[in-house]
């Protein structure tokens, strides 16, 4: 396995408020030392609480939000200070599909001009009749109809706009693609051909994909490896089923176990998150999450818990090795 | 890990779908609300067909009444409204004063389109700039529009009249000069709402230019209050022209416009009111015209109202 996109130390900090200026100006530290590797041709799902710097991690890694600090390399190629100009050819390669299917969407053109948006851009060569050919042969991939070229978005249901989404961000053939929570806004019936959907393209061109996601359930489904992230940092990376059969990371623990269960004949006692997530313009010293962690020691407070290797690709950011953990599946 | 949410085939089942529905609610006011915006309707609709008889008559009414708007009736001074063969009468040279309004409309009605097109040109442009870039660049601007703003049109007009020659063109200019700066504002604060929307990400993210996000995916998302703006625009530039022409800064006669013709009227205020009403009057029905249809389309244009 090689990796086509490798991140590296990536942080992201938005400073707010203060003063005209920038006195007393605080810094929101979104990505907080980010380092993973997405392999080719895998899907990597990121889960955490909301706030927790997903959709920051997509955006930064596309170069949508340029990072404070560390390194993006995409095929091998560093790409975290390219201009927007030299950015350019990579946008072909990258793209994003988004959480809600209506903003994503330009309400002022056609589904024909939206999914033609990308050729426009890149193909500037082909003529009007190809451009249209490939724009229709797009739509049948992602299982709309001819006629609904010529529709408006809100005239378009959730589900059929996420596919319109998904059209214009395929129609370059891009080998890697971000999915930020692409089934969240969507019906709990029509989640599931949107997934399905992914996967099957995902087979058909080869892709790579970034999936951002809340939902363990789809995540579990779809996922080669997770990545679990808490206030900007990743605190475990591992395996799908080695994440879910045995946790390293207390905060995995209680995220999965505060999860619906799948199957209920399956029992399982909950390990509740206490309070809210803290503030991540001032997170806690030493690991973030020892606010709310029953396994806290004193010496939690001291250092930032590096990842380490606690088994065959399997990283988690705790100190103490000597605690078992609650799996969420037999 | 097989739940039973991925067992469906593919193919909506459900095309009204969650968003329909919320749309759906969004898109059902209140009925008294429709009732005022039928009302408002009828308005603009009267505005509408006002400006158009006006447009019609300035340009077509020349070639369709016996009178030319320069011939001399040496012996029909100061003849009053409907009193003879001049219908609304004449001036103190004995001029028609139906032909000279509607020459004069000519030009009233043609440096109120172009200073409109000027200065919309001049607003959105700048608008668009601050607010897609925003940042020190976005304020710099935005800050040097609020400066021109706190003068008074009328005295910027005024000022800037006093130092050059007035003609046709340079009023034109000049008016457009003192009226882009609320295009300006309303521009920027679209723009800059509408580049944190999604799909302005989504054309960032296919390596869209500056120029295509701001006019193929923006600018198009904010027309509505680009056009209502651009037709109050025309009100304004009217009116502007009227004042400064009135105070004799602007269009010089002989050419007539229904502002100088108001100045020349001054002095016969007492023995031929009609001089003065009739310019006065047909300033005010284009202008109150112009504002009616900025407010119906206001109305009509509202995002939410509207059906493709
Ligand atoms: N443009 C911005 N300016 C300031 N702060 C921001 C900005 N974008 C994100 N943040 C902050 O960065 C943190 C991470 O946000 P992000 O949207 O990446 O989280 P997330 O994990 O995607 O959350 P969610 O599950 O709600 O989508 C949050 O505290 C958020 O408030
Ligand atoms: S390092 Fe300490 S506080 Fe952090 S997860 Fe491990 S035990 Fe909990
Ligand atoms: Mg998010």
């Amino acid at each position: 396995m090689t990796a086509l996109v490798e991140i590296d130390s990536l942080q992201k900090h938005f400073p707010v408020g203060g003063g005209l200026f920038g006195r007393g100006k605080k810094q929101v530290r979104a990505l907080d030392g980010v380092s993973l590797s997405i392999e080719k041709g895998e899907i990597l799902s990121v889960v955490g609480e909301s706030g927790s710097g997903k959709t920051t991690l997509g955006r930064t890694v596309l170069r949508l939000t340029d990072p404070t600090a560390g390194a993006i390399r995409f095929e091998g190629q560093d790409i975290t200070s390219l201009s927007r100009r030299a950015l350019r050819p990579f946008r072909q390669r990258m793209q994003l599909v988004f959480q809600d299917p209506f903003a994503s969407l330009n309400p002022r053109q056609t589904v024909e001009q939206i999914v033609a948006t990308p050729l426009a851009i890149h193909a500037g060569g082909s003529s009007a009749t190809e451009k249209r050919e490939r724009v229709a042969d797009m739509l049948r991939l992602v299982g709309l109809q001819p006629h609904h070229a010529d529709r408006y978005p809100h005239e378009l249901s959730g589900g059929q706009r996420q596919r319109v989404g998904i059209a214009r961000a395929l129609i370059l053939n891009p080998s890697f693609l971000v999915a930020d929570e692409p089934v969240s806004a969507l019906d709990v019936s029509i989640q599931a051909q949107v997934v399905n959907l992914l996967l099957e393209l995902k087979e058909k061109l080869g892709l790579t994909i970034l999936f951002i996601a809340h939902d363990l359930a789809v995540v579990g489904h779809i996922s080669d490896r997770i990545a679990v992230m808490y206030l900007g940092r990743v605190v475990e990376v591992a395996e799908t089923g080695t994440l879910f059969r045995s946790p390293r990371h207390p905060y995995t623990e209680a995220l999965f176990s505060a999860a619906p269960i799948p199957d209920p004949t399956v029992r399982r006692s909950r390990v509740l998150l206490q309070g809210d997530i803290p503030s991540p313009i001032d997170p806690p010293s030493g690991c973030a999450f020892r606010t709310r962690c029953r396994h806290a020691l004193p010496e939690c407070a001291t250092v930032v818990p590096p990842l380490r290797q606690v088994g065959p690709g399997h990283l988690s950011a705790c100190i103490r090795d000597d605690i078992a953990l609650q799996a969420s599946i037999a | 890990m097989s739940s039973s949410i991925f067992d469906s085939s593919p193919g909506d089942s459900n095309p009204g779908g969650d968003f329909a529905a919320r749309e759906a609610a969004i898109a059902l006011p209140p009925r008294n609300t429709a009732l005022r915006r039928f009302c408002r309707h009828r308005l603009a609709m009267a505005g509408a067909i006002i400006i158009a008889i006006l447009v019609l008559g300035s340009y077509l009414g020349p070639y369709l009444i016996p009178y030319d708007d320069t011939f001399i009736d040496i012996m029909q001074r100061f003849a009053p409204p409907f009193s003879g063969a001049h219908i609304l009468g004449t001036d103190e040279l004995g001029r028609d004063m139906l032909a000279r309004l509607m020459m004069g409309g000519r030009i009233s009605l043609a440096v109120g389109f172009t200073a409109m097109v000027i200065s919309m040109g001049i607003g959105i442009l700048v608008g668009a700039i601050a607010g897609y870039y925003g940042g020190i660049v976005g304020a710099a601007l935005m800050r040097f529009v609020d400066a021109v703003l706190c003068f008074p049109s009328i005295f910027l007009l005024l000022a800037l009249a006093a130092l050059i020659e007035p003609g046709v063109a340079s009023i034109t200019l000049l008016i457009a000069a003192t009226a882009w700066m609320d295009v300006a504002r309303i521009v920027e604060g679209q723009i800059r709402g509408l580049r944190e929307r999604d799909f302005a990400v989504a054309a960032e993210a296919l390596g869209a230019s500056d120029l295509r996000i701001v006019f193929r995916e923006l600018v198009p998302n904010a027309v509505a209050p680009i056009v209502v703006a651009a037709t109050l625009n025309v009100a304004k530039a009217i009116l502007l022209e009227s004042y400064v022409s009135y105070l004799g800064y602007g269009i010089q006669p002989p050419t007539p416009s229904w502002g100088n013709m108001l100045n020349n009227a001054q002095i016969y205020l007492t023995s031929a009111p009609w001089l003065a009403i009739l310019p006065g009057l047909f300033i005010t029905l284009a202008v109150t015209s112009f504002n009616f249809l900025g407010d119906g389309l206001r109305d009509a244009l509202d995002p939410r109202m509207e059906n493709h």
